[in-house]
């Protein structure tokens, strides 16, 4: 095979794994935004959280990986509930922006308490995932990059199936589009409110695992969930499909960029990409017009 | 009326934002089996009724400032508005309100929630197709791209899933041709002699509405300002010449005086 051929078919490979993770990123902010209509900024943190807890459970305490992974989402989930009971629904129905701001300052709070309890300096999470090479064909791909994208697009898949099959999917569709109508159905609104902001939160520290595994961590991780952010702008808020595909096409473009333009060009190509998709889709590729603005 | 009521309500005060006040004083009875109708021209307050029946209220910054609304013999005060779908009060908003994203069976399907709770019920679509069968033909496509009739049948529909004793049908003419109006509402007399469930009717189209119902209210300016059996209320002067649009006196000279003021009690 031509030698700049694979070399770009390896490059991609790349993409697309952190193309998955982002996937799944944007599919905490699109869970939580669908249900309740709130921009949490501070899943990037529950992110970071999620990997310091895998780091606490495995390193601190020796757990095996396999439980310690676990752990980790159901602590995202439970951070998850605690935010959505303690501050977002005693917001209810306040302006969007209040309760955007809130989220901002949670993120605050959560670097800061990491750093209380952690301290400020990147770690290395326990290798779990073997660091043998992979070979597709010819192409190498980095068995950590393989292991994120299959267990992210697993992830995604179970995600979407459930939205379209299961009855809580359904319970979570009609409150996005009507929470007026989906009580009249006898939908407890508030109790699938906090169910989004479980799993949203519980998604995100699985992410923030699955990253860590591959670079490390660190406080400052949380700017992974940014462009996770973008993704879902560019995506569309509210779209599952939209989080996939734009999390995908993100990984991609951000992958070429930092190799073929150099590593400094790869956020310059994805913000720029957030504002070209802004003046062109304020809704989202993927998302339902009359959705906010951001 | 004799029969036993399935919904009291009694000397209701309800204000917007703490400031508007929608209803004065209302007092209503729906007795069980029945359909009884709830008239009033635009802003007498009929949606608000049903509303701070439901307990939608407070999605809308409404509250209930005096007055007590049972339903069952139970006051609706503190139960949420799920739970009281779930005790069987189910209400069909105005604009018909489905799930546009939804197909018309995911829209059954999230009316099931209604049944949790209860033990040994479980939904029956064939029932709704039965009285729908429209909705049958339709049922895997999206609902925000039915008619408005078939809308309305929908939103009948998600009612009729989850087994109510009690309906609120608001407006359910809204938008409607005269033709569609007919056959929503045989359909709707149908369902209540059939099944039993009791309702509470909101209409503009007074004749229609009297047509399927036992009793009728008529509201003003946040009260009942007349009440009566269908009957009654269709012989009486003032209804027929303002909500049935019957011709009124054809002399006039001292009677456009009382004209005027029973038109001004009534328009205003």
């Amino acid at each position: 095979m031509n030698p700049d051929f694979l070399f770009f078919i390896e490059v991609s490979l790349a993409g697309l794994g952190s193309g998955a993770l982002l996937a799944l990123t944007a599919l905490a902010y699109v869970l939580i935004y669908k249900a309740t209509r709130v921009v949490n900024l501070a899943v990037s943190e529950v992110l970071m959280l999620g990997g310091y807890l895998f780091f606490a459970f495995a390193a601190g305490w020796n757990f095996s990986p396999w439980l310690a992974l676990p752990l980790a989402i159901i602590g995202g989930g439970i951070v998850g509930g605690i935010v959505e009971r303690g501050l977002i629904r005693p917001m209810l129905g306040e302006n969007p922006i209040s309760v955007f701001m809130v989220t901002v300052g949670l993120g605050s709070i959560l670097v800061g308490l990491t750093e209380l309890m952690w301290g400020a300096d990147p770690r290395t999470l326990p290798a779990f995932i073997s660091t043998k090479p992979l070979f597709l064909g010819e192409a190498y791909v980095s068995r950590k990059i393989a292991v994120t994208f299959v267990v992210a697009a697993v992830a995604m898949g179970i995600f979407l199936a459930l939205f379209r099959f299961w009855r809580g999917g359904v319970a979570l569709r009609a409150t996005a589009t009507d929470q007026a109508a989906a009580y009249s159905c006898g939908i407890n609104v508030p109790g699938v409110f906090s169910v989004a902001w479980i799993v949203g939160c519980a998604t995100a520290a699985g992410a923030g695992v699955l990253l860590g595994a591959i670079g490390g961590i660190s406080t400052t991780m949380g700017v992974f969930g940014l462009s996770a952010l973008v993704v879902v702008i560019i995506g569309g808020l509210d779209s599952i499909l939209g989080a996939l595909i734009g999390g995908l096409a993100l990984g991609l473009i951000q992958s070429w960029a930092g190799t073929y333009l150099g590593g400094e060009y790869s956020s310059v190509v994805t913000f720029g990409l957030l504002i070209v998709a802004i003046v062109i889709r304020p809704f989202g590729l993927f998302g339902t017009h009359e959705i906010e603005r951001l | 009326m004799t029969a036993e009521a399935i919904l009291e309500i009694e000397n209701i005060e309800l204000t917007y934002k703490g400031s508007i006040q929608a209803l004065r004083g209302l007092s209503l009875n729906v007795p069980k089996g029945q359909v009884v109708a709830l008239l009033g021209s635009n802003g007498a307050g009929k949606s608000s009724t049903l509303k701070a029946i439901s307990g939608l209220l407070a999605l809308e910054n409404g509250e209930l400032t005096a007055g007590r609304i049972r339903f069952n013999g139970t006051d609706t005060a503190g139960t949420s508005p799920h739970q009281l779908v779930r005790n069987g009060l189910f209400h069909v908003m105005e604009g018909r309100r489905v799930f546009d994203d939804l197909t018309v069976e995911e829209n059954l399907v999230a009316a099931t929630y209604a049944l949790s709770g209860r033990s040994g019920e479980t939904a029956d679509f064939e029932q709704v197709y039965t009285y729908f069968p429209r909705l049958k033909e339709r049922r895997n496509s999206r609902a925000g791209y039915l008619s408005g009739g078939e809308q309305q049948m929908l939103a009948i529909g998600r009612a009729l899933v989850a087994k109510p004793s009690l309906i609120l049908l608001d407006e359910p003419s809204l938008g409607l041709s005269p033709l569609l109006v007919e056959e929503i509402f045989t359909i709707i007399a149908h369902i209540n002699r059939e099944t039993g469930v009791s309702m509470l009717l909101v209409e503009q189209n007074a004749a229609v509405a009297l047509a399927i119902s036992q009793y009728g209210y008529i509201m003003e300016n946040g009260r009942i300002q007349l009440d009566g059996p269908t009957e009654r209320l269709m012989a009486d002067d003032d209804v027929r010449e303002f909500y049935l649009g019957h011709g009124g006196s054809g002399q006039r000279s001292f009677r456009e005086i009382k004209h005027y003021k029973r038109r001004k009690r009534w328009l205003s």
